[in-house]
């Protein structure tokens, strides 16, 4: 029987040399309007944090749609965990700028959806169904929605909102888990706070992160590499290791080191935009 | 006298009715209208109550009619509304085709009907069927064609299949649609029962109230129509009464 809890996950491996997450040459075009993205090459260690920042339209959640099967490329190839990526890959959890919760089920009903879907939970949900409430009553108490799990998604604030969406791409103990500007529609303090609860999670489960944001704090905040985009054609124009050292606390975002980070960043995509 | 704001409009309706009936009889009566022509309120009321037996007979004959019909018409309407919603390709071959059909005056149909069936309960189920089913396939189809593409691919991604991705969201999506639909048919399955009884049954309210007026019974008419009304009402509260049961995430407040 597989062990459930939480906390257990495929520890990083930086030792071992295989990437997780490898992308050659590719490319992708929707039409005939061209390329969205061009000629992507980068590799993903396992347990790693990137964000993918760049101007509007420039294909970043396109590079999601890749990495996580539910587009193949045009040209070029994409490989998770060593495996060719042919189709939709259940090892993925995805969050998006709305949350998108059903609004007829309760919050812990929908922490609980991948569970419906993705085996093997699937088939043991019925039998194990208790188990697994508590492994979401425990991952929604984590992220600080304690006594809301029988609330209706309506009922809650858009914070709240956006960590019960955290919760239900994380239920499944995704090994990547893709985010698409997850906290852009909140307000800076709540932005602060689910960075922390980003942050803590990812160090307590060592993910892989592929993160998408306008922030460039959030992204500096968070990622151990930044990549930079150019306009459309999405090109990767810049990979930048973040060396702030972990764990990283609010604080060090008003530090120097941080600040001059963020300023080059910004200097370089004010550049792309030009 | 002042009252409470909720009792004011429980009210409200009530006294509305009451008031028609009112203007109705004083109407009539100012301009002395004869009965066989227009009757008033009273006379109408009156015939509801003494011929209470026989409208009641036919009030259920058009009610079970109406039933069948538009049950068998949700039925269609959803499996219809599921394929074009769910494929992009039958939405583009069908749904001219529906909007044609959807356009042909049902009244015209009964004739075909009555060839086909002969009078009676059958043409007036099938006719309340033809008219009932078009708004659910629509409502449907647009509930399933515009769930949002995030929604399905965080399903997607997860490796569910296409009948995941419709049991889990859309369906249930597309429910505060399919209920909005439920109202509309279920009015118009009335219509169309009682149209197909006018021409072509010896049953129904349709009929009752078609050979009371060629007996001039005015009175009897309109008592025919209170009781198509009533039923209808009541029906219409039952699909609103099961669309807040089920669909009350959608009226949040
Ligand atoms: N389904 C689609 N069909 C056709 N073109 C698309 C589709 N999705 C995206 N595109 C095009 O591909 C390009 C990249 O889109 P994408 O959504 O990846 O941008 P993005 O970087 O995520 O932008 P934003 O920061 O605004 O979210 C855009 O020019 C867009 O018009
Ligand atoms: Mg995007």
């Amino acid at each position: 029987m597989p062990e459930l809890a939480v906390d257990q996950l495929t520890a990083a491996d930086p030792a071992s040399g295989q990437p997780f997450v490898e992308f050659r040459n590719v490319s992708l075009a929707y039409d005939e309007t061209g390329n969205a993205i061009e000629d992507i090459t980068l590799d993903i260690r396992r347990g790693e944090f990137i964000a993918f920042v760049g101007p509007s339209g420039c294909g970043k959640s396109t590079f999601m749609k890749l990495c996580t099967g539910l587009r193949p490329p045009t040209a070029g190839g994409v490989t998770v965990n060593g495996k060719e990526v042919t189709g939709p890959l259940s090892i993925t959890g995805m969050a998006f700028q709305n949350s998108n919760l059903l609004p007829w089920r309760t919050v812990l009903d929908n922490v609980m959806l991948p569970l419906e879907i993705v085996q093997p939970h699937r088939s043991r949900l019925r039998k194990h169904r208790k188990e697994y409430e508590e492994k979401a009553l425990a991952m929604l108490e984590k992220v600080g929605l304690k006594g809301y799990e029988n609330k209706a998604p309506y009922e809650l604030s858009g914070g709240m909102q956006q960590r019960a969406s955290i919760c239900r791409a994380l239920i499944h103990e995704p090994e990547l888990l893709m985010l698409d500007e997850p906290f852009a529609a909140l307000d800076a303090f709540t932005r602060e706070e689910l960075w922390c609860m980003l942050r803590d999670l990812w160090q307590q489960q060592r993910f892989t992160v592929v993160l998408v944001t306008h922030d460039l704090r959030e992204a500096a905040f968070l990622a151990d590499t930044i990549y930079v985009m150019s306009k459309r054609p999405g090109r990767i124009l810049e990979s930048r290791t973040v060396d702030i050292p972990r764990p990283r606390s609010l604080e060090t975002t008003y530090e120097k080191p941080f600040a001059d980070l963020v300023l080059s960043l910004r200097t370089r995509i004010g550049a792309v935009r030009a | 006298m002042t009252l409470s704001q909720p009792m004011r409009d429980r009210l409200a309706p009530w006294a509305a009715v009451v008031l028609l009936l009112v203007v109705w009889e004083v109407t009539i009566r100012a301009f002395n209208v004869p009965q066989y022509i227009f009757p008033g309120a009273i006379a109408t009321v009156d015939a509801l109550w003494t011929h209470s037996g026989p409208i009641g007979k036919h009030a259920w004959q058009t009610f079970w009619t109406t039933l069948v019909g538009f049950l068998i018409g949700v039925v269609v309407g959803l499996i219809l509304g599921i394929m074009i919603g769910t494929s992009k390709f039958m939405y583009r071959t069908c749904y001219p085709l529906l909007v044609a059909f959807n356009s042909i005056p049902k009244v015209a149909v009964v004739p075909i009907l009555v060839v086909w069936f002969g009078i009676g309960t059958v043409p007036a189920i099938i006719t309340a069927f033809l008219i009932s089913f078009f708004p659910i396939v629509v409502n449907v189809g647009t509930g399933l064609a515009t769930v949002e593409p995030e929604l399905q691919d965080v399903l997607r991604v997860l490796g569910a299949k296409k009948r995941d991705v419709l049991f889990k969201v859309g369906l249930p999506r597309s429910m505060p649609h399919f209920f909005g639909a439920l109202k509309i048919s279920i009015t118009l399955a009335f219509v169309g029962t009682v149209v197909s009884e006018t021409v072509a049954s010896n049953q129904g309210i349709g009929y009752l109230m078609m050979s009371a007026g060629s007996q001039m019974r005015m009175p009897l008419v309109f008592a025919g129509l209170i009781a198509i009304s009533a039923m209808a009402m009541v029906m219409y509260g039952a699909m609103a009464w099961l669309e807040n049961r089920v669909t009350g995430w959608a009226h949040r407040q």
